[in-house]
């Protein structure tokens, strides 16, 4: 029994149960019960065609249920109307799923959960662990995001950015549990890029991809934080940073940039420099002012304050900050690692010290207060 | 997707509006209290955002360690201490408005006369062990 593939064939299933006109919920509560089926029957008798056995399994089990529902005619007046199933390519199955996910009725948590669920084909078990919750709690978040999503009608594309954003959310959360939700959502990104052509989409798929490339050097072998600058650039993973520069390049040469292509170019910079000290921090500011213009979000305008202070020097880079207001998350962070290189480490130390009572995360925060002990230890000697 | 912890004082923390001592409502209060909390904790599992939550006795004590090959210090069994955790819930929602809304809710358990007690719940929000991706 592959788990692997009736994983990733799940999602397709579901989506052809919708695409017949079953109900969202009903229709996941029929491809769960073809799935144990399928655990019990196959490894005696595996099918020739595993999706089509799960079709016809899934899809004779949301009639039963059907025929048992009080609303019995009607649905057999639907099942009469059904469209002849024609060819299912695999990748076009679960775009409709992407969409229904992470539909703007649903909020930001339970679009993840449905996402993982319905199109990551993850048990609900993996993922409430995954985000450290109980399984129960889990369970009530999917069974109510598909409430919401219920009877929801699929009759033009959604909004990609929507989708995006739920992907990104995912990324971000990174590694626990039995579950890298950080390499599932690479997988899930790369299912929906090859299903729909939009920059938007490369652009964050090669975002994911430098990112994760780097992974390994993130961390010391006690879980510390180890900056970019300081990284073991020979464990990064040339080859997936390649395969992320490539795919970027394809989309920046359509000319329709996106935050999330700007967000890569600059990860793209990072990961191709031999060395910290020879980063092209001039281009990097280039791509900042281009996402100030595309997002104006204070974020990047710190993260821009930064760069101007590797590519023109502290004081530049103070400037740059000194237009920001104090209360941006990381703000401390910063303007403590400027005066620290601008020769003031009473002052750093000061910052760093006022940064790590802020940290939104523990490694950050022992990296600070170690950063704020060294210069104070330093001051000492 | 962010978790936080509420957390109930005995002491410590500013009095409640409606100020009665427990022990001075009448049991018909004490009932409709707690099952304000359990319908509370109850609601919060099927919205999907409830983790845990546990009540804790004021019987306290400091411990201490003194040194190899000895027993650990106490304080005694009551401590005398300015602020006493009486319960906590961890919740796990989108962010920090819905906690200082939940935690609002919380806040607005019957007391005294059936009214609201309005007592003070403290927020702090879990630091994750994982950093998220921001270079």
């Amino acid at each position: 029994m592959d788990e692997a593939l009736v994983r990733s064939l799940t999602p397709g299933v579901l989506t052809i149960l919708v695409r017949r006109g079953a109900d969202f919920a009903a229709a996941e509560d029929a491809v769960q019960d073809a799935l144990i089926e399928a655990f019990r029957v196959w490894p005696a008798a595996p099918p020739r065609d595993p999706k089509g056995w799960l079709v016809t399994v899934a899809w004779r089990k949301f009639l039963d249920q059907a025929r048992a529902d009080s609303a019995r005619r009607r649905r057999e007046d639907l099942t009469e109307d059904e469209p002849p199933p024609g060819p299912a390519p695999g990748v076009d199955d679960t775009l409709q799923l992407y969409f229904l996910c992470a539909h703007p009725s649903l909020t930001p948590s339970s679009a993840v959960a449905l996402t993982l669920r319905a199109v990551g084909g993850l048990t609900t078990r993996q993922i409430a662990r995954a985000y450290l919750v109980p399984e129960a709690t889990m369970a009530q978040r999917i069974s109510r995001a598909k409430r919401t999503v219920s009877g929801v009608r699929f009759d033009r594309p959604g909004d990609v950015a929507t989708v995006l954003r739920v992907l990104y959310l995912v990324f971000n959360e990174g590694y626990s549990g039995d579950v890298d939700l950080a390499a599932e959502a690479i997988r899930l990104t790369r299912q929906l890029a090859a299903a729909i052509d939009h920059p938007e989409v490369a652009g964050l798929l090669a975002l994911m991809l430098l990112h994760h490339a780097r992974r390994a050097s993130r961390t010391g072998p006690d879980g510390s934080l180890v900056p970019l600058a300081e990284q073991d650039r020979g464990r990064w993973d040339t080859r997936m940073i390649a395969e992320g520069i490539g795919i970027l390049q394809a989309a920046l040469a359509r000319d329709r940039l996106g935050e999330f292509q700007a967000q890569a170019a600059v990860a793209a910079l990072h990961a191709d420099a031999p060395t910290a000290g020879e980063t092209d921090w001039v281009q990097i500011v280039e791509w900042y002012d281009e996402l100030v213009r595309l997002t104006d979000s204070p974020v990047v305008r710190l993260n821009r304050a930064v760069a101007i202070g590797e590519a023109d020097g502290p004081r530049a880079g103070l400037a740059a900050l000194a237009a920001l207001d104090e209360a941006l998350p990381r703000y401390a962070a910063v303007a403590a690692y400027l005066h620290e290189r601008d020769g003031d480490p009473e002052t750093a130390a000061r910052l760093y010290a006022e940064a790590a009572r802020k940290a939104p995360n523990l490694a950050e925060r022992d990296h600070l207060t170690r950063q704020a002990a060294r210069l104070n230890a330093g001051r000492r000697r | 997707m962010a978790k936080y912890l509420l957390l109930k004082h005995y002491r410590g923390a500013p009095a409640a509006v409606n100020d009665v001592p427990m022990d001075q409502w009448t049991p018909e209060e004490i009932s409709a209290h707690l099952q304000y909390m359990r319908d509370f904790a109850d609601r919060l599992e099927k919205t999907g955002e409830f983790v845990d939550g546990q009540a804790l006795a004021p019987e306290g004590a400091w411990v201490r360690y003194d040194g190899e090959g000895r027993p650990p210090v106490t304080d005694g069994p009551f401590a005398e201490t300015k602020d006493l955790i009486a319960g906590w819930m961890i919740i796990d929602v989108d962010g920090y408005e819905r906690a200082v809304e939940l935690a609002g809710e919380l806040s607005a358990a019957p007391g005294a006369g059936g009214k609201p007690i309005h007592e003070w719940l403290e927020v702090r929000p879990f630091l994750a062990a994982h950093p998220t991706v921001t270079e």
